[in-house]
């Protein structure tokens, strides 16, 4: 079934990401930021994919935790992977559209430093696994738990805080001429999640065969 | 010393010192600015142009996905090349 809906997906991604640019160019300007404000339309997505990789991580975990699932452990393991990714990319852009909305490549405020303290998380889950030895998976569990239980203090951020950061009711108060646009993105980022998570998932289970053959050969 | 002497003296002197200081003040450094004048807009040509950073960010998107897709098959291809070569080794059964 997965295998089917494999490659349509991947074309319907690759024509939604052709065409975001195409919305994005014809989406109206913003005020006080101009075309730099454009980069809301990839970065933002980013996050919200980020923050749903980090869901399905932390369900995950949980699950193995509770279960000693080794599937739940696969689709943790790509999850937590896949969150680093999309964090990375809404590090990277966001500098890029504060350098000229702010003036400053970074700023140390809330949103900021709580941000990227969930990316390095996520990168000490990764690094958990690849370092820790037996019983590492369940280590890792608990970091990908752990940042499941921070992601609400970074999005809530803003609220909570004073920053220079755009505030979350943005989104919820765009007019349909940028929500559009944004919401297309959104979409084609929930896609490409969930094909990297195909994709990862089944290097998971692939590797976990590999295991299973080590074991019989060493029998 | 003669009077004609130390006139000479005094004439090349006096003619070095004007020859040598218009060289002199010629290489000075500007005066440093003495006040500065507010403007309500930052002038045109000083603006940061948004066109890079926003064509930045949608590449580093795209580069970032491409560079995973590559790793994730880089990795597969080894876990495969890795299961051929142990069956290889397996005795039949």
């Amino acid at each position: 079934m997965m295998k089917k809906l494999f490659v349509p997906l991947v074309v319907i991604a690759a024509a939604m990401f052709a065409y975001a640019p195409v919305m994005i160019a014809n989406a109206p300007y913003e005020s006080t930021m101009g075309l730099v404000q454009k980069i809301f339309y990839f970065h933002v997505p980013s996050w919200f994919a980020m923050f749903t990789a980090i869901a399905v991580c932390g369900v995950a975990s949980i699950i193995h935790l509770f279960r000693n699932s080794p599937r739940a452990d696969r689709i943790a393991e790509a999850a937590a992977e896949i969150a680093v990714l999309f964090g990375l990319m809404g590090l990277v852009t966001g500098p890029l559209w504060g350098r000229k909305a702010w003036g400053v490549w970074w700023q140390w405020d809330a949103k900021l430093t709580i941000a990227l303290l969930l990316e390095m998380t996520f990168i000490s889950g990764i690094l958990v696994r690849k370092y820790g030895g037996p019983g590492s998976d369940k280590l890792a569990a608990a970091v990908g738990i752990f940042g499941l239980a921070v992601t609400p203090f970074v999005y809530e951020a803003v609220n909570i805080w004073r920053t220079i950061h755009p505030l979350t009711s943005v989104v919820p108060t765009l007019g349909a001429s940028m929500a559009a646009p944004f919401w297309f993105c959104v979409a084609a980022y929930f896609l490409l999640l969930a094909l990297l998570l195909m994709l990862r998932v089944n290097l998971g289970k692939r590797q976990a065969a590999l295991d299973e053959l080590y074991l019989a050969y060493e029998d | 010393m003669s009077f004609r002497r130390l006139s000479v003296v005094l004439t090349t002197a006096l003619s070095s010192f004007v020859l040598l200081a218009s060289t002199a003040f010629a290489q000075q450094a500007p005066a440093g600015q003495a006040g500065f004048v507010p403007v309500d807009s930052v002038p045109l040509a000083d603006q940061l142009p948004a066109a890079p950073l926003l064509i930045t960010a949608y590449a580093f998107v795209w580069a970032a996905t491409m560079v995973y897709v590559w790793s994730i098959w880089r990795r597969l291809n080894k876990v495969e090349d890795e299961m051929r070569a142990l069956a290889q080794k397996m005795p039949p059964r």
